[in-house]
């Protein structure tokens, strides 16, 4: 990076690189990395289909066609190309429910991060910044919910509020808060220290405008990365709650509770538990992906 | 016959076409019993040079030379554990970050004891006692309470101590010292360069001392090795190469010490920085910073001229004066 | 070191305090009357509800209640189950055994894999080898876990009929229960095949189980290790002319290991959590199949009592973890 300052010192022909935006810093930094690429594009596809699922999905997700009971996919003897990824038990095309599982999924990602990410960022803005008695109480309460796995803490508040969906997305949002805490206070009290916020300070900025405008920003890198991979933990959560019968309800096309209600046919019918695990995986792999990425495109420590 | 021949010695890191080579085919000699000090600014290949020598260039690096030889072995034929044999016991080296470079995990005895547990082996018992020994030597008070402390007790001294301690457990012929105090208190400094110079005495070691400090150099070397971007740029006696450097870099360093400057407003300093990986000139290394540089200078690149005593890398070595010659 | 693990001591404290708040507050957070609740559609009768509430200790004062509940816990009394009648911790004792085998070998598993895989990976970076870990650890890490169980039962116990589908032992055997572990059970007892029996069943759920913290242990480990072969110690250690093995082994993996064990650690919620689930797929009679059909029941006591006692186990895992981290670290041990 000091290049740009000497260019002048070297001979014409030397001429050192030219500056680049942050934006495209970022993102040569992102693409060179393949596999947050490939992740990305799952991940935008998941989007499209997830929004045009209505339009895309050959059935409805729900309807249950009495005549094709756990038809095979297409490419399997007895399978159809009216329902490409067969049936399941009731005869819904799984295909179909998939797509609108994804909606789901993604829908559920977006709030559990919307609402981890905000209530983190506010607790960890607050007990990084004014420390102290406020910061004590606020980490004791993370330590704990730390203390506990936190799929074993989710079952806990499902238990209590109610299976459903959005009991479960609640449970999830609060069990992922810890780590969203910790990291903005981490950065909170890093940058707290620095000197542009001391000169804030000084001009007689207000405790909000120092907290929300001077200081945020600039520990918004982290915080990222870690929405990333909170979206992949809030579709496995949701996906492993559906599982246990706690999350979304039947007939609710949930990927999680799709896997459940096809255990009794894991001998009979290997693919209605084959598809909707592999589309957990491989969403989850792709945020996973996307987040390694991202944390090497943003971590200004891995650069050189 | 030298202690240290080092004869066209280049490593380059990467593959492919175009790598980058941080050493440039460097040549020179280390006899007995000599202080040989090697200047230049960071990034001139000084460090990659002795670690060459050492073995302890790792991939992506490549290290190839016409020859490198000690003690009339040659130790880039010989099989890899013959020259592990020889390194950390006839060849050691100390470095530049005391502090890092002593294993967090280990106490001072479990660190002294290991080298000469590879390398001579004996009892427990006597390798404790040779390791107080050793410790005294350094000039560390208390060596035996001191066995047992771990490295994040000591201070910066204290760990070059321990360092230097470690690297001449096993009574070595050739010590390399890479900027053994650039990391320590100006206080400390003086008494480090001290220990060395008087234990290369006591055991008549030969010293390669590699600094940025030409004061350093002016006062414990007997011979000078100037490198600049992976080359050697100038050598010769100590004393001649501080009274009529020949090189225009050399004579660049001299006027930025303060002591050439007295009576002048600032201290003179080259413009510019050593070239990196990826802009390398095409002619004479310095030429984009060297007050002389002719257009020849920027196209082609030169050789090394002179004796074996005295060499030079420039197509206009200074006179007496210090002006280009014609 | 005894002032250390004092320290350690006394700052688990508030967080035990916590846990018997949170657990305390759970069960009074069911919305509506608790008693109405846990009878569910089955309703209750004046009377019942009155002693019900009295054996809960519904009718006193909230922090008498509170008070109540901590000095049970002290004396080991976390209540009774709404369906058994049994003690809570009673039940919880007869099952903790299969949870612990279950976890102790998925922590084998994924220890003994991911590790060797982290520090080879590392060693040779930039290798095949190196870019399949990396690739295999982070699948791993991305599985929904009751899947992969599903999976591998459909692969290697419906289709291959190498592992059975679920429980701890074939029916053929009857065992007496002495340590609870079953592997253990099955050497004492003596009986031909009920070892390799148990072994059987043990495999797929510890893989499963496993599978997770081996792929962050990889990980972990291999940045580790890249990050301490890359510092000056390292250099000094090759500089004294030692075997490549030995400066790896000896110099290398204790500083890298540091920060593995507090990761592996961390694993533990990991394996109990995922134990939920394992042992709802496999059948496995331990505290995580033992939880959800409690929940399913609406047996809240034991829902309670039982998230007590697994979150007890993970701060006593990390207590242990980190003086473990102090004997290992001497920067910790003699700094703080």
């Amino acid at each position: 990076m000091s290049d740009s300052t000497n260019t002048e010192t070297l001979s014409p022909e030397q001429v050192g690189p030219q500056p680049q935006t942050p934006l495209q810093e970022f993102w040569s930094y992102f693409s060179a990395n393949t596999g947050a690429v490939v992740g990305l594009v799952f991940i935008v596809t998941m989007i499209i289909v997830a929004l045009s699922a209505n339009w895309l999905a050959p059935h409805s997700p729900i309807e249950q066609y009495r005549d094709a009971l756990l038809m095979p996919p297409a490419w399997v003897e007895g399978g159809s190309w009216t329902y490409v990824l067969g049936t399941d038990d009731v005869g819904r095309d799984i295909l179909s429910r998939l797509m609108h599982g994804a909606r789901l999924s993604l829908f559920i990602g977006c709030l559990v991060v919307t609402l981890s990410l905000g209530m983190g960022i506010l607790l960890g803005l607050v007990a990084g910044y004014f420390q102290g008695a406020v910061d004590t109480a606020i980490m004791r309460a993370v330590d704990i919910m730390l203390a506990m796995p936190s799929l074993l803490l989710a079952i806990a508040i499902v238990a209590i509020l109610g299976p459903s969906l959005i009991n479960a997305s609640m449970a999830i949002a609060i069990v992922s808060l810890p780590h969203y805490v910790r990291l903005t206070r981490a950065s909170t009290i890093a940058e707290l220290s620095k000197d542009y916020v001391v000169s804030s300070r000084v001009a007689g900025a207000s405790h909000l405008r120092l907290m929300f405008i001077t200081i945020l920003p600039n520990c918004l890198a982290p915080l990222i990365v870690q929405a990333t991979l909170g979206f992949s933990n809030a579709i496995l959560d949701m996906a492993a709650l559906g599982f246990l019968g706690l999350g979304a309800q039947p007939p609710t096309p949930e990927w999680g509770s799709m896997l459940a209600d096809a255990l009794q046919f894991v001998q009979r019918a290997w693919w209605v538990v084959t598809f909707p695990g592999l589309v957990i995986l491989l969403t989850v792999l792709a945020f996973n992906l996307m987040g390694d990425g991202l944390r090497d495109a943003l971590d200004p420590k891995l650069k050189q | 016959m030298a202690l240290l021949e080092v004869n066209s010695l280049s490593v380059e890191f990467g593959d492919g076409p175009n790598p980058f080579r941080a050493v440039d085919q460097v040549s020179y000699s280390v006899e007995k019993g000599e202080v040989v000090g090697i200047v230049g600014e960071s990034g001139s290949g000084k460090s990659v040079s002795s670690l060459s020598i050492m073995g302890l260039i790792e991939y992506p690096g490549h290290v190839k030379a016409e020859g490198l030889t000690f003690d009339g072995q040659d130790l880039l034929s010989m099989p890899v554990k013959k020259r592990r044999a020889l390194t950390g016991a006839d060849i050691a080296m100390i470095f530049q970050e005391p502090m890092s470079s002593l294993n967090p995990c280990y106490t001072v005895e479990f660190q002294i004891t290991e080298a000469l547990k590879i390398h001579q082996g004996g009892r427990k018992k006597w390798r404790r006692e040779r390791a107080i020994e050793l410790l005294e030597q350094v000039g560390i008070p208390d060596p035996k309470s001191r066995l047992k402390a771990y490295p994040h007790q000591l201070s910066g001294g204290m760990s070059q101590r321990v360092m230097i301690a470690m690297a001449i457990a096993c009574d070595p012929k050739l010590l390399i010292a890479d900027e053994p105090t650039t990391a320590l208190d100006v206080t400390i400094q003086a008494q480090i360069v001290d220990l060395l110079l008087e234990l290369q005495r006591e055991k008549n070691m030969g010293l390669v001392l590699i600094t940025n400090d030409l004061a350093l150099v002016a006062e414990a070397a007997d011979r000078v090795i100037v490198m600049y971007a992976g080359q050697v740029v100038e050598t010769g006696p100590a004393e001649e190469i501080f009274s009529t450097p020949r090189h225009p870099y050399t004579q660049a360093l001299l006027r930025s010490l303060p002591e050439s400057s007295q009576g002048k407003e600032r201290l003179e300093a080259l413009p510019g920085v050593v070239p990196g990986a990826f802009d390398r000139p095409k002619g004479c290394m310095l030429a984009p910073r060297c007050p002389y540089a002719s257009e020849r200078c920027q196209r082609e690149v030169p050789m090394v001229s002179g004796d074996s005593l005295r060499q030079v890398r420039c197509f206009t070595p200074l006179d007496l004066q210090g002006k280009p010659a014609a | 070191m005894f002032q250390f693990i004092f320290k350690k001591l006394m700052l688990v404290v508030p967080t035990f305090i916590g846990i018997t708040l949170l657990t305390f507050t759970l069960i009074r957070l069911i919305p509506g009357d608790p008693i109405e609740v846990m009878a569910g559609e089955r309703g209750v009768s004046p009377e019942r509800h009155a002693q019900l509430r009295a054996e809960l200790g519904l009718d006193q004062p909230l922090l008498i209640q509170y008070k109540d509940y901590v000095v049970n816990i002290f004396h080991g009394d976390l209540g009774k189950s709404l369906i058994t009648k049994t003690p809570v911790m009673e039940e919880f004792a007869s099952l903790f055994p299969a949870t612990v085998e279950l976890a102790t070998c998925a922590a084998l598993f994924a220890v003994l894999v991911g590790l060797p895989a982290g520090i080879i990976a590392a060693v040779k970076r930039g290798s095949i080898f190196d870019h399949s870990v990396m690739t295999f650890s982070l699948t791993g890490y991305s599985m929904p876990i009751f899947w992969w169980a599903l999976l591998l039962m459909l692969v290697f116990s419906v289709n291959l009929g190498w592992t059975p589908v679920s429980g701890r032992l074939d029916v053929t055997y009857w065992i007496d229960e002495v340590t609870g572990f079953m592997l253990i059970d099955t050497l004492l007892s003596g009986e031909e095949g009920a070892f390799a029996s148990a072994l059987h069943h043990l495999v797929l759920p510890s893989i499963v189980l496993g599978t997770i913290p081996m792929a962050v242990i990889a990980r972990m480990t291999r940045s580790s290790m890249l990050e301490v072969l890359s510092e000056d110690y390292i250099r000094t250690a090759r500089s004294k002319g030692m075997a490549p093995l030995r400066v790896i082994v000896v110099h290398a993996l204790r500083n890298a290991l540091i920060p593995v064990i507090t990761v592996i650690g961390l694993q533990v919620g990991i394996l109990l959590s995922g134990a939920i689930l394992t042992e709802t797929i496999f059948a496995w009679p331990g505290i995580g199949k033992w939880l959800i059909e409690s929940i399913a029941r609406r047996d809240y006591p034991v829902v309670q009592g039982g998230i007590m006692m697994v979150a007890t186990i993970i701060i006593v895992v990390n207590l242990i973890v980190d003086i473990l981290y102090g004997v290992v670290n001497p920067r910790i041990r003699h700094n703080k």
